[in-house]
């Protein structure tokens, strides 16, 4: 309750959970009021959590009378996010990541020796294997460490020692986008100043909204969290809507395997986050902003928090930015479940249209925008879109950050201009021997060794079937176990299915179970198997509603005909 | 006041008006359709002011929450008129033009003081002024209302204070505004409009008008029928009671558990010459009938129209065969009327209908060919070219005003009947919840996750009081008899109020405890407040 009443403040009267005062008898105020207050429920799960460790039905119950929510109701939303736990437990918990990429390094072995739990993907490829220690009581502590030793995870289990966060960010690869990671300090607007910050939103001002989006369209700038939409025509959807308010909601619910370019973005330079979102906000006329940020990046959370206060408090930015903590969803990177998770329902996506630019979060006309995206923009308006157009290639315009993981010498971020082959990316990274690379991550497609002069731009890699995605390069040299990250692929999706689409629900288990059969060597017609998933991958493109269930199959089928697993 | 009986408004207009107040209703749980269109309305931001003694969960979507005591209604809306009044909000122009005997009420609403209302509804007086001065002020402002005003033993009085509101502040006939009894059932408002009410022919045509009942006996080749109004449902009650009445054919009615003083009801039947009961279910009535006939359901196995509460008839289908022996309403009503030596042929349900458009003008628009096109059509709909009625009584809008004017009607506030005493000290309301119906005919037969058995819901104080456990059989009494049941605490009851349904008869008889004091104007009984004494249970030794 107090956890409750920390976020809520105290009840003012029994109708929101309070004691009976005479007064509640023959009248009450605000019961919509209350009601409407049922966006804050991912919050106060949140502060439950983080002060208990789980969510108990007392705890539940309390809530729900607080918010006016059902209870039932409320159940299925615990129940849906990893991160709410409806079970007693100890305060303490290690998650370690056993996703594509640090079970290259070794997580497996640390998650069965240590008896950790195990993760999707932490976003901290780059140093795999990777964990998430939490510690839950009246002082919440939660870090990310990477990388973990077996010894360091036993150690943290028994309770020796709060680990500090290891992690560098510094980019293997800066352009403009990147630049300022590493050479400021992200914990000081005067530091970002330094940088020229915030002159780009001055500049904004100067130029007027319209004289923005003009630019931006100009730019030619297509969205960088995986779907590519050009980013003007969204913009300019947003500011000709006559419904109010409008919402501006940046994604950061990098959830991607082998993504992490949100995250260093946000730990390395959350001033010009916070900068991109106010001139975003600017030029479409949103009245209010949130930036979403998926649970298991802490310290993005805490950097983008202080910078928004440090803006704000300067009399920056005048735009009212809220940070809203994702709760262990892959499928909240996905727009609708994304807003519908900020209103404090299951995240499950909507069926569109309308679209967000019409109908979006509260449904209001919404400006959904990747991160890395609304950093693109600083540059834009700085030097102007025919500038930013007049790099990388015609139809992909500007530099792209890449996330380079797996079997490299030098993992990490690098900022190149579209249209790089990916061969020169890869012996930046410093790469000896290839077996597969996948491109775009879990939703993406393997390439072979004869594939990587496919240059990186939207066009070059729909040529070859593939896909940019959310800029994950995982690179496995011939020692990796491809059986095992295929099934790895099939059992993310399963997980992370919603359920709500039936053939995604149940297509993403009938996926992993045929291709265990498949990979594990047991008998069965394989033929049989493979027109079968050939059929579940067509139900799921066909008859899903959003890409997760449209692109679930895509790194499976092209794993299963590119890497001749079936032939060991 | 205005004639033909039903809802103002459409639907439509509840998502588009900026102020609803729900009185009397529970209408998330009672009227869900309706419901939704009103949640759309305040999600496109209209204010929403709930009256009713209990803090239902449609009061949880309001801004505000009147919890009234029982019975109070018309102190509450008298004394927000006098506020209207005084703060000069109320529509003087529309007044003068479109109605008649406002000084007489505002006389009569001058008596009842912010205090006085206080004391009457217990509701704060603030509250009560916020809300009144509210309603005058929105642009566009709807009062709908359910059993909650209208089983009274004053019911009618209730209603007319309701209607005083809206004349006042001219909130109807006009887009947005309205004045609307919510229906219970999907065809309640078709039952009207079809004639089943003592003193009408279908279209509200008042039987006692010469030239009507002229024009009917034409239609029907000189037939005879009466020319005074018939009894309704609690007088036909007193009429067996006298030995007056002594044979019934009841259709689709299930009275020896819906009317209110349960063991009388039983009695007075049983003790019927002869009694014919038409229905789809051997219902308790059935049980103590001589003949019983199987209906076919009047959704999906037999065709026809139904008229909803914004006035819409609309089609129904028949989608299965009904079971073997059961038959349509009109078979067996045109077989029965060839027994009595009537032959009337084998009409379909559209021929029916046509001899009803026929009759009833505000039906004559409305061929099945229409019907189909349009989705519906909302009476009136006086020919085949008129589009129907979205809203009634636009004509009090006109100038000079089309009609008679709209009378204000000076009520007094009359407590309930059952009077509060030591001996009786609890005050028993009775409703109804979200997954059942009624008596349970329709209901009972289904499973339903929220369903809990009967159970007297009481404020947790009472029950500290009365000593006794959340779920404790105990022993509830009133003036007319006692049942057993259990009891369930409920925060969101006041002390001294308690709550029933009537969804289960065969669990626990609530129409054993409620008084059958009925509004002489409309034949309703006063359901809504029974005065009760809850004991505990002797322990059994």
């Amino acid at each position: 309750m107090a956890a409750v009443d920390g976020l809520l403040g105290a009840p003012e009267s029994l109708w929101e959970g309070g004691e009976r005062r005479p007064a509640d008898d023959h009248v009450a105020y605000g019961g919509r009021a209350v009601r409407s207050r049922r966006h804050l429920l991912l919050p106060v799960l949140h502060a439950i959590q983080d002060r208990v460790g789980w969510v108990s039905r007392g705890a539940l119950e309390y809530a729900c009378r607080r918010l006016s929510i059902p209870p039932a109701e409320a159940y299925g939303v615990v129940s849906f996010y990893a991160r709410f736990a409806l079970q007693p437990r100890g305060p303490l918990t290690l998650r370690v990541c056993d996703d594509i990429v640090c079970k290259l390094w070794g997580a497996d072995e640390i998650c069965s020796a240590a008896g950790a739990e195990r993760s999707p993907c932490l976003g901290l490829c780059d140093h795999a294997p990777a964990a998430l220690v939490e510690r839950s009581g009246s002082s919440y502590e939660e870090v990310q460490i990477a990388p973990i030793s077996l010894a360091q995870a036993e150690q943290i289990l028994q309770g020796a020692g709060w680990p500090e966060s290891a992690h560098r960010n510094e980019p293997r690869l800066a352009g403009k986008l990147l630049g300022r990671v590493g050479a400021y300090d992200p914990r000081s607007l005067e530091s970002y100043r330094t940088q020229g910050g915030f002159v780009a939103l001055e500049r904004a001002r100067e130029m007027g909204s319209e004289a923005v989006v003009r630019e931006v369209t100009e730019a030619r700038l297509l969205g960088r969290g995986g779907a590519a939409f050009p980013t003007g025509r969204k913009w300019e959807s947003v500011a000709k809507a006559t419904a109010r308010p409008h919402y501006l909601v940046c994604n950061a619910d990098e959830s991607e395997p082998g993504t992490f370019k949100d995250r260093v973005l946000m730990e390395g330079d959350p001033f010009a986050v916070v900068e991109g979102i106010a001139i975003a906000a600017l030029a479409t006329g949103c009245e209010k902003g949130y930036i979403y940020i998926r649970a298991e990046y802490p310290l993005a959370r805490h950097r983008i928090e202080n910078a928004i206060a440090q803006a704000r408090g300067a009399g920056l930015v005048d735009i009212d930015i809220e940070v809203r903590r994702g709760a262990g969803a892959y499928i909240c990177g996905e727009e609708t479940a994304l807003f519908n998770s900020i209103e404090g329902k299951r995240g499950e996506p909507r069926n569109k249209p309308p679209f967000p630019v019409e109908v979006g979060l509260f449904g209001k006309p919404t400006l959904p925008n990747n991160v890395e995206t609304l950093v693109n923009v600083l540059d834009i308006v700085l030097d102007g879109g025919a500038a930013f157009a007049s790099t990388g290639t015609k139809d992909s315009t500007g530099s792209r950050l890449f996330c380079v993981s797996g079997h490299v010498e030098r993992p990490g971020l690098y900022e190149v201009t579209m249209g790089t082959p990916l061969r020169a990316l890869l012996e930046q990274a410093g790469v000896d021997r290839i077996q597969a690379v996948l491109l775009g991550g879990a939703a993406g497609s393997f390439l072979t060794p004869d594939q990587v002069d496919v240059p990186l731009s939207f066009e070059g890699t729909r040529a070859i079937g593939a896909t940019l995605g959310s800029g994950a390069v995982i690179v496995f040299d011939e020692t990796a176990d491809m059986k095992a990250i295929l099934l790895r692929i099939a059992r993310f999706f399963r997980d992370e299915s919603c359920g709500q689409c039936v053939p995604c629900r149940v297509g993403t288990k009938r996926q992993e179970e045929i291709l265990e059969r498949m990979l594990g060597g047991r008998n069965g017609d394989r033929s049989t198997d493979v027109m079968l998933l050939s059929d579940i991958a067509q139900a799921m493109r066909d008859a899903s509603i959003c890409g997760l269930g449209q692109t679930a199959a895509n790194a499976i089928a092209s794993g299963l005909t590119q890497l001749k697993v079936l032939d060991a | 006041m205005f004639g033909a009986g039903g809802g103002t408004s459409s639907y439509r207009e509840a998502e588009e008006t900026n102020l609803i107040i729900l009185w009397g209703s529970n209408a998330r749980e009672t009227h869900p359709i309706f419901f939704h269109h009103l949640l759309r309305g305040v999600r496109n931001g209209a204010r929403l002011i709930a009256v009713d003694p209990r803090r239902t969960s449609s009061a949880e979507w309001a801004d505000v929450w009147l919890g009234i005591d029982v019975g109070s209604d018309i102190a509450l809306a008298n004394a927000m008129a006098r506020e209207i009044i005084h703060a000069g909000l109320h529509d003087t122009e529309f007044i003068k033009r479109a109605t008649t005997g406002f000084e007489e009420f505002a006389r009569c609403v001058e008596a009842y003081t912010l205090e006085r209302a206080e004391a009457e509804t217990g509701v704060p007086a603030a509250a009560i002024k916020e809300v009144a001065l509210d309603y005058a002020r929105a642009e566009r402002g709807m009062i709908c209302w359910t059993l909650g005003i209208t089983e009274h033993h004053n019911a009618t009085d209730n209603v007319l204070a309701l209607i005083n509101l809206g004349l006042l502040t001219g909130k109807v006939g006009r887009y947005g505004c309205g004045l609307n009894p919510l229906r219970g059932q999907n065809n309640v408002q078709g039952g009207g409009d079809m004639g089943a009410i003592p003193a009408r022919m279908p279209g509200f045509q008042d039987l006692e008008d010469p030239d009507i009942h002229a024009r009917f006996a034409t239609a029907w080749g000189g037939a005879r029928f009466p020319e005074k109004k018939g009894w309704h449902l609690s007088e036909m009650f007193e009429a067996m009671d006298r030995g007056e009445l002594r044979s019934a054919y009841i259709v689709g009615e299930n009275p020896a558990r819906s009317e209110a003083d349960q063991t009388r009801a039983v009695r007075l039947l049983s003790g019927l010459d002869h009694l014919v009961v038409q229905d789809i279910f051997l219902t308790q009535t059935a049980q103590l009938a001589h003949v019983v006939l199987p209906a076919a359901a009047g959704w999906a196995e037999s065709e026809g129209t139904v008229t909803n509460s914004e006035r819409r008839v609309q089609r129904v289908r028949r989608a299965l065969e009904p079971p073997a022996g059961a038959r349509d309403d009109i078979d067996i009503i045109c077989d029965m009327a060839r027994r009595l030596g009537s032959d009337w042929g084998h009409p379909t349900a559209e021929q029916v209908w046509d001899e009803c458009r026929a009759l009833s003008p505000m039906h004559a628009g409305m061929a099945y060919r229409r019907l189909d096109e349009l989705g519906g059509i909302q009476w009136p709909c006086p020919d085949e070219s008129h589009p129907g009625t979205q809203f009634l009584h636009a004509r009090l809008w006109k100038d000079p005003v089309e009609g008679t004017p709209a009378p204000f009607h000076a009520v007094e506030h009359d407590p309930p009947v059952d009077r509060l005493t030591e001996e009786f000290p609890i005050r028993l309301t009775t409703g109804r919840r979200l997954d059942s119906f009624n008596t349970g005919v329709q209901t009972g037969e289904y499973t339903s996750p929220l369903r809990a058995s009967e159970a007297l819901l009481i404020s947790p104080e009472d029950g500290k009081r009365l000593g006794v456990e959340d779920g404790e059989c105990v022993r509830i009494s009133s003036r007319r008899g006692s049942v057993e049941a259990d009891v369930r605490f409920e925060a969101t009851l006041r002390p001294g109020l308690a709550f029933m349904t009537l969804h289960f008869p065969d669990q626990v008889s609530t129409n054993v405890l409620t008084i059958d004091a009925t509004d002489p104007k409309s034949g309703t009984a006063e359901f809504k407040a029974s005065a009760i004494r809850i004991d505990k249970l002797a322990p059994v030794p």
